[in-house]
């Protein structure tokens, strides 16, 4: 009976040995790329596309969010760093490049009647001195403001583009990604958020993108300068790429890839 | 031979044994290596007392995380306990067998859904309800409160049941030949006897509820904020950890696992008060 015990679990040791041993044995990455949660599905389409052309070149996408995959590449974990904010001072060392901009859409839930908005009026809501939308020309009813949680790229943005030195009060309710915050979005008559700008209209319900100082949020705009919220979209590399890594970052900026990005809704001229 | 099989047999299994032990203590280590210089730098009482989390800016306090980890537990306590402790009385003294026998694997598979199908529950339907009928955005303690008091059920219950039917026959049957009627026996003989056990539930269930990530990520809002009505959204300790871990990197990303610290503490005490209630008997 004890025997059968023991061989059972020499089984099941050999068993999970066979499991990692064959797991290392898989083609290993040509380029390992991680970092910003928001570049990242980009960054996937345009590895998919790349897989086409160069399918012994295999590109290797990690998340994390934009300091994780800074600090990767730093470590050499990463190959490529995908940010989705502006690099900090001590991070001025490293090689980046712009590959695309990003528009950041204020959104409301399309049944609310308010759709111009200052941007004061919209620092004013996240900092909690506005907190009725009557005071908007909206319904008597509290705002709910919604914001993404610390460290988010899209909230670095948000605050740098918008709030200046205010702060986004801290009866905020947070979300941690860009799909929850639409969907609470368009689920809370009351709500306001923000978002990327090509994800306003992803989704089957949806929700209203605020004009700004009376500017729609569009690519047009963006790229001619009169719509201000806008985010850079950076690959960022521990010295100037080469080889297989260098091959990619031209994949992106030729014309096929810059059709690619601009079909998925960033602002890839 | 058999000799040596014997020996290897209980080495084996001393090594196995150790494997658990030993990631425990790898876990316990990492979390205190990582956390503790932080919680240093900005010194014990700022970190649990502080009032303000805004790591980008260097402040690190926890303690509305903190008053939202007790906030919705003891929420989910109010509405867990009642009710998993009259279950298990039901099941272990008025159930007839065929329908005990329905509860117990309906109540044994209420633990077996993970967490996150709760918190997509109630981000689909208790939300919207409370934000249609209550007011407020929806997102809130009550409706944290409301998934993990169901959450904690399957633990409260199943504790309480087996620690009700563990008190010697004698007790119940000298209770009922003194002339006690059923109710009486339950609340005056059997519910005092099996207390130490009911608590162990209840204080288990609570360690449940206070670990508990996923399901409350999805329905608490996540505001680091006192707050000031159960229809408010708040932040818990695990939440902070899991909503902010992605992005995190430096002093934020020891700061989630000085908040880890703390955690791992309020669970220890909680887990060796039920330890220590249930061996007093």
């Amino acid at each position: 009976m004890r025997g059968r015990w023991i061989r059972t679990a020499a089984a099941g040791l050999l068993g999970l040995s066979v499991c990692l041993l064959s797991a290392c044995g898989r083609q290993t990455a040509a380029v390992i790329i991680a970092g910003s949660t928001s570049v990242q599905p980009y960054a996937e389409v345009l590895a998919e596309d790349y897989a086409l052309l160069r399918p012994d070149k295999l590109i290797d996408i990690q998340g994390g969010g934009s300091s994780a995959g800074i600090t990767a590449v730093e470590s050499g974990a990463a190959d490529l760093g995908m940010s989705s904010r502006k690099l900090k001072e001590s991070e001025q060392g490293l090689w980046s490049v712009e590959i695309a901009k990003d528009g950041l859409a204020v959104i409301v839930n399309p049944a609310s009647p308010v759709g111009d908005l200052t941007l004061d009026q919209i620092c004013g809501i996240y900092a909690a001195d506005i907190q009725n939308w009557s005071e908007l020309g909206g319904p008597d009813a509290k705002i709910h403001i919604i914001t993404r949680e610390e460290g988010s790229g899209t909230r670095s943005a948000f605050e740098e583009l918008v709030m200046g030195d205010r702060r986004i009060t801290n009866k905020a309710i947070v979300q941690d990604s860009n799909g929850a915050m639409r969907q609470l979005v368009a689920d809370d008559p009351h709500s306001i958020g923000f978002i990327s700008l090509g994800l306003v209209n992803v989704g089957e319900r949806p929700v209203k993108a605020i004009r700004i100082d009376g500017v729609a949020p569009t690519r047009e705009n963006v790229l001619d300068g009169s719509y201000s919220l806008f985010r850079s979209f950076l690959f960022v590399a521990r010295s100037r790429p080469e080889g297989p890594a260098l091959q990619f970052i031209e994949f992106i900026f030729s014309p096929g890839g810059r059709l690619l990005l601009s079909g998925e809704g960033l602002i890839a001229e | 031979m058999k000799k040596f099989k014997e020996k290897l047999s209980g080495r084996v299994f001393f090594a196995l044994a150790l494997s658990s032990i030993s990631a425990l203590a790898l876990i316990t280590v990492f979390i205190i290596v990582n956390g503790v210089p932080l919680i240093a730098e900005v010194g014990v009482g700022n970190f649990i007392f502080g009032m303000s989390w805004a790591p980008s800016r260097g402040e690190f306090g926890i303690f509305p995380m903190i008053v939202g980890s007790v906030a919705v537990t003891l929420g989910a306590a109010a509405i867990g306990v009642p009710v998993g402790i009259c279950c298990s009385i039901f099941l272990a003294e008025f159930a007839p067998a065929p329908l005990r026998n329905l509860f117990r694997p309906a109540i044994q598979l209420l633990a077996g859904i993970p967490s996150v199908v709760y918190g997509f529950w109630g981000l689909l339907f208790l939300v919207p309800f409370i934000r249609n009928y209550l007011g407020g955005p929806g997102l809130s303690l009550l409706a944290g409160a409301v998934i993990l008091g169901i959450m904690i059920l399957p633990t409260v219950i199943s504790i309480s049941e087996v620690s009700i039917l563990a008190l010697p026959r004698q007790y119940k049957e000298g209770a009922l030949a003194l002339g006690m009627t059923h109710w009486q026996t339950i609340r005056s003989v059997i519910l005092p006897s099996a207390r130490s056990g009911i608590v162990a539930a209840v204080i288990l269930g609570i360690g449940r509820a206070i670990g508990e990530t996923m399901a409350v990520i999805m329905v608490l809002g996540n505001a680091v904020a006192m707050p000031a009505s159960i229809l408010d959204p708040v932040r818990t300790l695990t939440t902070n950890i899991g909503i902010e871990m992605g992005y995190a990197s430096g002093p934020h990303q020891q700061a989630l696992f000085a908040t880890g610290i703390v955690l791992f503490v309020i669970i220890m005490i909680l887990n060796a008060s039920a330890q220590y209630i249930t061996r007093k008997r």
